[in-house]
C-alpha cells in the first residue's frame, strides 16, 4: 500500500526505464510492446477525461483514434505517391513531417469531436452511448466502403514519418516520442482537471442542476470537454499508425471502442494514471494468455469479468488505499 | 423489369427487417424490463445457429435444427442468467457494457474451442430452395418468404403475450416499478429469468435463419447486434412495437439504400463515381438514420422516457 503520487512516479519511471530492460535483456520486442501501451494510455487518458470525470460513456472513441490513424496514414500516403490530396477545390500536398501531421491530427480530430459532441450531447444515458457508438461505425463502413486508400485491406506506410533530427524507424527514439506525449497528456490533462473547466464538468456529473444555478452552461463545458478529449485519442490514433506503418478500418471498429474503454475501466477510472495500468495489463494479459493457449481471448473475458463483478474499483485501487476506493458505485 | 426489381428489393429489405426484429425483440425487452445493455445478445444469435446446424447435422432435418436453435439459445440463456447477468442488473451501464464485452469473449472463443476455426454450413432444404412467383410477375426465394412469415408470426405472438396475458402484464409492471410487482408476490427473479431467455431464444432462432443462408461462424453475432443495437434506439427501448417498426424501418433503408443511391447519383456524377458515392452512403446510411431520429427524438420513436 502506498499513496497514489508514489504509485505515478513509480509507473513514469517504470516506463522510462523500459527501453534500458529491453537493451539489457537484448530483446528490443519489448520496447516496441511498450509503445503500443504507451499510446493506448494515452488514449485511455482522453477517454477517461469524459467517462471517468464526465461520466459521459462514449462508446465511440476509436471514431478519434481511427480519424487520427487515417489522417496520418493518408497524408504520408500522398506524399509517397507525389499526387496532391484533392477536395473540392482545394488542393494540397501530402506530408511526412510528424509536426504537421499532429497538428492536423489535432485540429482534424477537434473539429470531428465538435461535431459528434454536438449531436451526441443532445441525449443522455443508454442513448449517448449508442450514438457515438453509430457514429464510430458511420466511419467505420465509409472507410470499407471507399477503395481510394485501401478499403477493408487497409493502408501501409513504407517508412514510419519523420522529426527533423531524429531517426523514427529506430524504437527506441519511437518509444520516447510516445513517452514525451504522455508526459504531454498526463501534464494537459491534470491542467484541464485542476481549471474551472475541469471543476464544472467534475461538478456536472454530479449535479446538471446546481452547475446551472450558479451560472454555468454544463453542456458547454461537457462539449468542451468531449473535444478535448476527442483530441487526446487522435493524436494517440496518429501515433499508433505510424508505430504499426499500417492503418485499417479495424481501429475504427467498436472492438477498439470497446478495448480503449476496457482499459480504462480495467485501471481504474477517476484516477488520472489509471489508464497506463489498464492498458499495461491489458496489453501483457494479451501477450502473456497468448503465449500460453491458443484461446487466450476466453481467458481474458473471464479476467474482465471477475474484474467487473468483484473488484469495481480497478487495479490502482488494488495499489493503494484512499478515499477512492469506498466510492465503488460512479 | 425496373419495377419488379424494385419490389424484389424491398421484400428483401422486410425479410432483413424481420430477422433483426427477433434479434431486437430480445434486446429491448431485456433492456426496458431489467434496465440491462446486453452485448451478449449476439452470441445467442451465435449459439443458435451453431445450435441449429449440429442438430441439423445429426438429425437430418432442417426443421428439427431450427427447433432446437431455440431451445439450445434458450438454456444458455437461463444459464447465463443465473450464473452472470443476475448480479448485473443493479450495476450501472458501464459495469454491463464490459461484463457482456466479456461475455462476447468468453462465447466466441467456447464455440472455437468446441467447433474449430472453420464455418459451417446450415443447408435449406430443398423444398424451400427455390422460388416461387407472386403476383404481378414477382419471383421470390420460398425460404425469404418462410423469414418473412415467421418474424410477422412471433411479432404478432409478442404483441399479444405483452398486451394480454399475465406474463406480459408483470412485465410491463416490472418495467415501471419493479420493487411495487415484487412486493405484490412477483417472483421478480424467476420473471427476468423468463424475459432474458425468451430473448436469447429468438436471438438464437434469428441466428439459424439467417445462417442457413450465409455461413454458421464465429462473430456472426457482433455485426447484427450493432445493428440490433440501432433499432431499439430508432424505436425507443423497451416497447416491442418500437422494436418492430425500427426493425422494418432499419431492413428497408439498407436495403433500398444500397439499391437506390448509386441510381441516384448516376444523375449527378458519371456511372463509377456514383457507384463509389452512393454505395458509401449506402453503408452509412442506417446510422444516418439513427443519428436523425435521435437528434430530434432524443428517446426514439416509441419511447417514453430518456434512459
Amino acid at each position: 500500500m502506498m499513496s497514489e503520487k508514489k504509485l505515478n512516479l513509480i509507473i513514469l519511471i517504470f516506463l522510462f526505464l523500459v527501453p534500458l530492460f529491453s537493451i539489457l535483456l537484448n530483446n528490443i520486442y519489448i520496447t516496441t510492446l511498450f509503445s503500443k501501451i504507451v499510446i493506448l494510455s494515452i488514449a485511455g487518458i482522453g477517454l477517461n477525461l469524459i467517462l471517468g470525470y464526465g461520466g459521459m460513456v462514449s462508446f465511440g472513441h476509436a471514431a478519434f483514434f481511427g480519424l487520427g490513424g487515417y489522417v496520418t496514414g493518408i497524408l504520408a500516403f500522398h506524399f509517397n505517391n507525389y499526387e496532391p490530396i484533392r477536395i473540392l477545390f482545394f488542393e494540397f500536398e501530402g506530408t511526412n513531417q510528424l509536426l504537421f501531421i499532429w497538428v492536423f491530427t489535432l485540429i482534424l480530430s477537434s473539429i470531428l469531436a465538435l461535431f459528434i459532441g454536438y449531436f451526441s450531447l443532445r441525449t443522455t444515458g443508454v442513448y449517448f452511448i449508442m450514438i457515438t457508438l453509430a457514429f464510430a461505425q458511420m466511419l467505420y463502413y465509409f472507410s470499407i466502403s471507399w477503395p481510394t486508400y485501401g478499403g477493408e485491406d487497409g493502408l501501409s506506410l513504407s517508412l514510419r514519418n519523420q522529426i527533423p533530427f531524429l531517426n523514427t524507424m529506430d524504437p527506441i527514439t519511437f518509444f520516447y516520442i510516445c513517452y514525451v506525449w504522455l508526459i504531454v497528456t498526463i501534464i494537459f490533462v491534470k491542467f484541464i482537471l485542476n481549471s474551472p473547466l475541469g471543476i464544472s464538468l467534475k461538478a456536472s456529473k454530479e449535479n446538471v442542476d446546481r452547475v446551472r444555478s450558479v451560472g454555468i452552461n454544463p453542456k458547454k463545458v461537457k462539449l468542451i470537454s468531449f473535444i478535448i478529449s476527442g483530441a487526446i485519442t487522435g493524436l494517440a490514433g496518429s501515433l499508433y499508425a505510424d508505430l504499426n506503418r499500417f492503418v485499417s478500418p479495424t481501429i475504427l471498429s467498436w472492438q477498439m471502442s470497446g478495448e480503449i474503454m476496457i482499459l480504462v475501466i480495467l485501471g481504474g477510472m477517476f484516477r488520472l494514471y489509471g489508464p497506463i495500468l489498464g492498458a499495461f495489463s491489458y496489453i501483457i494479459l494479451e501477450q502473456f494468455l497468448g503465449g500460453i493457449t491458443e484461446n487466450w481471448q476466453f481467458w481474458l473475458g473471464f479476467i474482465i469479468l471477475l474484474e467487473v463483478l468483484y473488484a469495481k474499483a480497478g487495479i490502482m485501487s488494488f495499489l493503494i488505499k484512499d478515499k477512492y476506493n469506498e466510492k465503488t458505485s460512479s | 423489369m425496373e419495377f419488379q426489381l424494385l419490389i424484389e428489393q424491398l421484400l428483401n429489405g422486410l425479410q432483413f427487417g424481420t430477422m433483426l426484429f427477433l434479434m431486437s425483440a430480445g434486446l429491448t425487452l431485456v433492456f426496458g424490463v431489467m434496465g440491462l445493455i446486453n452485448l451478449a445478445h449476439g452470441s445467442f444469435y451465435m449459439i443458435g445457429a451453431f445450435g441449429a446446424a449440429l442438430f441439423a447435422e445429426i438429425t437430418g432435418s432442417f426443421f428439427i435444427g431450427l427447433i432446437s436453435s431455440f431451445i439450445v439459445a434458450m438454456f444458455a440463456g437461463v444459464i447465463t442468467e443465473i450464473l452472470v447477468i443476475r448480479k448485473l442488473y443493479k450495476k450501472d451501464h458501464l459495469d454491463q457494457v464490459l461484463a457482456t464485452f466479456a461475455l462476447i469473449l468468453i462465447f466466441s472463443e467456447g464455440i472455437r474451442w468446441l467447433f474449430g476455426a472453420y464455418p459451417l454450413y446450415l443447408n435449406i432444404p430443398s423444398q424451400l430452395n427455390d422460388s416461387i412467383s407472386l403476383p404481378l410477375e414477382i419471383i421470390y426465394s420460398k425460404y425469404r418468404l418462410l423469414i418473412i412469415a415467421i418474424g410477422v408470426l412471433i411479432a404478432f405472438f409478442l404483441y399479444i403475450l405483452t398486451s394480454k396475458t399475465l406474463l406480459g402484464i408483470r412485465i410491463k409492471a416490472g418495467q415501471n416499478d419493479r420493487e411495487m410487482i415484487s412486493v405484490l408476490g412477483v417472483n421478480i427473479k424467476t420473471l427476468y429469468t423468463i424475459v432474458f431467455a425468451l430473448g436469447a431464444a429468438l436471438a438464437g432462432l434469428s441466428g439459424a435463419l439467417i445462417g442457413a443462408i450465409q455461413s454458421v461462424e464465429v462473430g456472426m453475432g457482433e455485426p447484427v447486434l450493432i445493428l440490433a443495437f440501432v433499432v431499439i434506439i430508432i424505436g425507443g427501448i423497451g416497447s416491442i412495437k418500437g422494436a418492430f417498426v425500427g426493425a422494418l424501418l432499419v431492413g428497408v433503408t439498407d436495403t433500398l439504400g444500397r439499391f437506390l443511391l448509386p441510381e441516384l447519383f448516376k444523375l449527378f456524377f458519371d456511372n463509377a463515381d456514383a457507384n463509389l458515392i452512393g454505395s458509401s452512403i449506402a453503408s452509412m446510411s442506417i446510422y444516418i438514420l439513427m443519428a436523425i431520429v435521435l437528434i430530434f427524438r432524443p428517446s426514439g420513436l416509441f419511447g417514453e422516457r430518456s434512459a
